[in-house]
């Protein structure tokens, strides 16, 4: 079992604090590489820039089995200059535009200081005051003399901390997933050729795991990435019947999403598992949203797949909530699995 | 001089919300003790910095006046919100002065629990799902929004109750072309202002007594600076304060260029007498000014400080605030700079006798 403290923590919160925009996952890619260098038997960088490693386990009979997580994450383009440090731009993946107004972001690689601001209260009237703010009208200001190049990507400038039991940072979804993985490469079973893919591009439409899988050729593949919980309260009383996942109910099994209906074989070896290793766990709600799982699922004859995620509340805004716990428990749970994984578990439907 | 940026960066990484002002009271009172002659707090909890003047008025002892003195004023306080109910661990809130609902989803804020403990926190938005149709899908009222510490429910019932405070978290950002930004620069960077000015007191001679006050409550009823003129009752009120920048969403003609000089305002709450020795002085100096007008209220201290006792003659100074009342308010630290000399070479410019230069026309 990999240990799980202080060094955990600390690798999280690097990945969480630079700034990877889909497009643009160099920063990642490099603590990615660093990490994973000692352990992976082989690693490379391919066409769209995922980084593709493989520990090989020991013996015969040896399942491929590719763990995925994906180093990118929501943020934004500078798209025009509209001169004197201020620039125009648009949103790369799927961001609420009421969390934009009044946020500090990051531009570019040299991570040159910004602010989204908004018109002041006491220009507007009552009207306005209660729409949201669209796009068009936000702009990103660097100041009197800032420079920004157009393509820079910009995220949110969130410091990654810790409160009580839980995280608060941006990026959780993926990074979460990223240090799981980097985790499980460290710690790979020998039963396995472990497949670690860390994908490009996922938030704009799953595209570095379709290209991964075709490269690996996985006998499965497990997609590790972090989901919402809208576990909040019902504003008007009663009970919350579409909270997703909850946090503090350990990883969340993916059943059925919008694109995938996950493999009832490795969503058994890890309800077992977790049964097994009294280790928590909570099953998604079946519904829309989707993993990397799609894509890879449906790759060359297709790939018996399924999704775990850590549970985080407000995703793709600022500042993400999820708990330590929860991710201590999907890094132990999938170590487990990993290591009951033979050929027999997918010979059969 | 001493830089005042650092200074100005550990007033914006404090709270001190109206009514609530003890943090940021603590800070100020530290810098200008070593400024000033006598430093107290009013019964209402604003900061008076007393730096005495050299005049002694001549004429027998009887007859013998106080000295005059200058009262000048910053509101301290700050905008933020209050916790109005627990649900779950989750706390509503309720708006402490003029809150934009709209930059509250994914604000970082502190929970000032009243155990004493600061808790990190961010401002929730809830799915629709969980919302009535009313809450709309625009801009949605503070009142469907959420702060969440990330502690279980246990933690928290047992750490918050209604009442507490919760106040903007995120960091001082400094922003090229000498800008800084971050939350509550209104007025804390008038607060520097005025430091500036005390700082180039201590080299320059000034007849007048000079009051440095720091103002609770500007932002809900203005009680400070009402408190504080009625008991310094000085000769002669300047109020220092933002006003709006240019910039993205505002160009009107209320806004000016950020960074290029100190806003003097004229309007009903200004004596005119006032507004045009700033005026003459600002150009002698070669500091750039601007004409801000206020047809009505200015909606700053000067209008309690006008309107106390007997009635003081009040001006106005300014520098531009990009995004006012946003966590990310943006100040050029040149503007700063510049209203905290204007204000100082004003008062060294008082002369005994200028009460009864003061004219209407």
């Amino acid at each position: 079992m990999p240990t799980f403290g202080n060094a955990q923590l600390k690798l999280l919160e690097k990945l969480c604090n630079i700034i990877a925009v889909s497009g643009d996952e160099g920063e990642v890619r490099k603590i990615v590489f660093e990490e994973i260098k000692p352990y992976a038997d082989e690693v490379k960088v391919d066409a769209l820039g995922n980084v593709l490693a493989t520990r090989f386990g020991r013996g015969r009979k040896r399942m491929r089995v590719m763990l995925d997580a994906h180093m990118d994450e929501v943020g934004f383009m500078i798209v025009a200059d509209d001169g004197d440090g201020i620039y125009r731009f648009e949103m790369v993946g799927g961001i609420d535009v009421r969390h934009l107004v009044g946020k500090q972001v990051f531009v570019g690689r040299e991570r040159t200081p910004g602010v989204i601001g908004g018109k002041p209260i006491h220009l507007m009237d009552t009207n306005e005051r209660t729409r949201k703010v669209p796009l068009d009208s936000l702009r990103i200001d660097l100041g009197l003399t800032g420079k920004a190049k157009v393509s820079d990507r910009a995220g949110f400038a969130t410091r990654f901390r810790r409160a009580g039991p839980s995280i608060l940072s941006k990026s959780i979804d993926d990074r979460i997933g990223v240090a799981t993985v980097i985790e499980l490469l460290k710690h790979a079973p020998s039963n396995i050729d472990l497949c670690a893919a860390f994908t490009v591009q996922e938030e704009i439409g799953l595209r570095g795991a379709k290209v991964a899988a075709q490269y690996f050729n996985p006998d499965l593949a497990i997609a590790v990435d972090s989901t919402p919980a809208n576990d909040l309260p019902v504003f008007e009383g009663g009970e919350n019947m579409t909270y997703n996942t909850k946090l503090g109910l350990g990883p969340a099994i993916y059943i059925a999403d919008g694109s995938t209906l996950h493999d009832p074989r490795l969503i058994r070896l890890l309800h077992e598992t977790a049964e097994a290793k009294k280790i928590p766990y909570q099953f998604r709600q079946p519904g829309g949203g989707g993993t990397d799982s799609g894509a890879i699922q449906r790759s060359l004859a297709g790939i018996p797949t399924v999704s775990v995620s850590v549970p985080h509340r407000y995703t793709h805004s600022p500042i993400s909530i999820a708990r330590v716990d929860d991710w201590k428990n999907t890094l132990n749970l999938l170590h487990a699995a990993l290591k009951r994984i033979s050929p027999a578990l997918i010979a059969t439907r | 001089m001493a830089d005042i940026l650092p200074f100005l960066k550990s007033l914006i990484s404090v709270s001190g919300l109206s009514g609530f002002e003890a943090p940021v009271a603590g800070l100020i009172e530290e810098r200008w003790r070593p400024l000033v002659d006598e430093i107290s707090t009013s019964r209402v909890g604003s900061l008076h910095g007393l730096k005495k003047g050299t005049s002694s008025r001549p004429g027998t002892k009887s007859e013998k006046k106080p000295r005059p003195s200058v009262m000048i004023a910053a509101h301290m306080d700050g905008i933020g919100m209050m916790v109005t109910k627990i649900t779950e661990g989750f706390l509503h809130i309720t708006n402490v002065g003029g809150i934009d609902v709209r930059v509250l989803p994914g604000a970082q804020v502190t929970v000032h629990a009243s155990r004493g403990e600061e808790l990190p926190a961010v401002i929730a938005m809830p799915s629709a799902k969980l919302l009535p149709e009313s809450a709309g899908d625009g801009a949605l009222s503070i009142n469907f929004l959420l702060v969440d510490t990330g502690l279980t429910p246990r933690e928290v019932s047992r750490k918050v109750r209604v009442g507490d405070l919760v106040s903007f978290a995120n960091e001082p950002m400094e922003l090229a072309g000498e800008l800084i930004s971050g939350h509550t620069l209104d007025n804390r960077a008038s607060i520097a202002a005025l430091t500036v000015c005390l700082e180039e007191l201590q080299s320059k001679p000034h007849l007048w007594d000079v009051w440095a006050v720091a103002t609770v409550q500007e932002e809900v009823s203005y009680l400070g600076a009402y408190g504080s003129a009625f008991e310094l009752r000085p000769q002669v009120a300047i109020a220092v304060d933002g006003t709006f920048a240019k910039g993205p969403g505002a160009n009107g003609w209320q806004t000016f260029p950020l960074g290029k000089g100190v806003g003097l305002c004229i309007g009903p709450n200004m004596h005119p007498f006032l507004h045009k020795k700033l005026k003459e002085l600002a150009e002698r100096l070669e500091i750039p000014w601007f004409l801000d007008v206020t047809p009505a209220h200015s909606g700053t201290d000067a209008y309690p400080m006008q309107t106390t006792a007997e009635g003081i003659p009040t001006a106005l100074v300014e520098f531009p605030i990009r995004y006012m009342h946003t966590p990310v308010e943006s100040v050029s630290m040149k503007d700063i700079q510049r209203a905290g000399r204007l204000l100082a070479e004003f008062i060294v410019s008082l002369e005994l006798d200028f009460v009864e230069t003061i004219v209407w026309e």
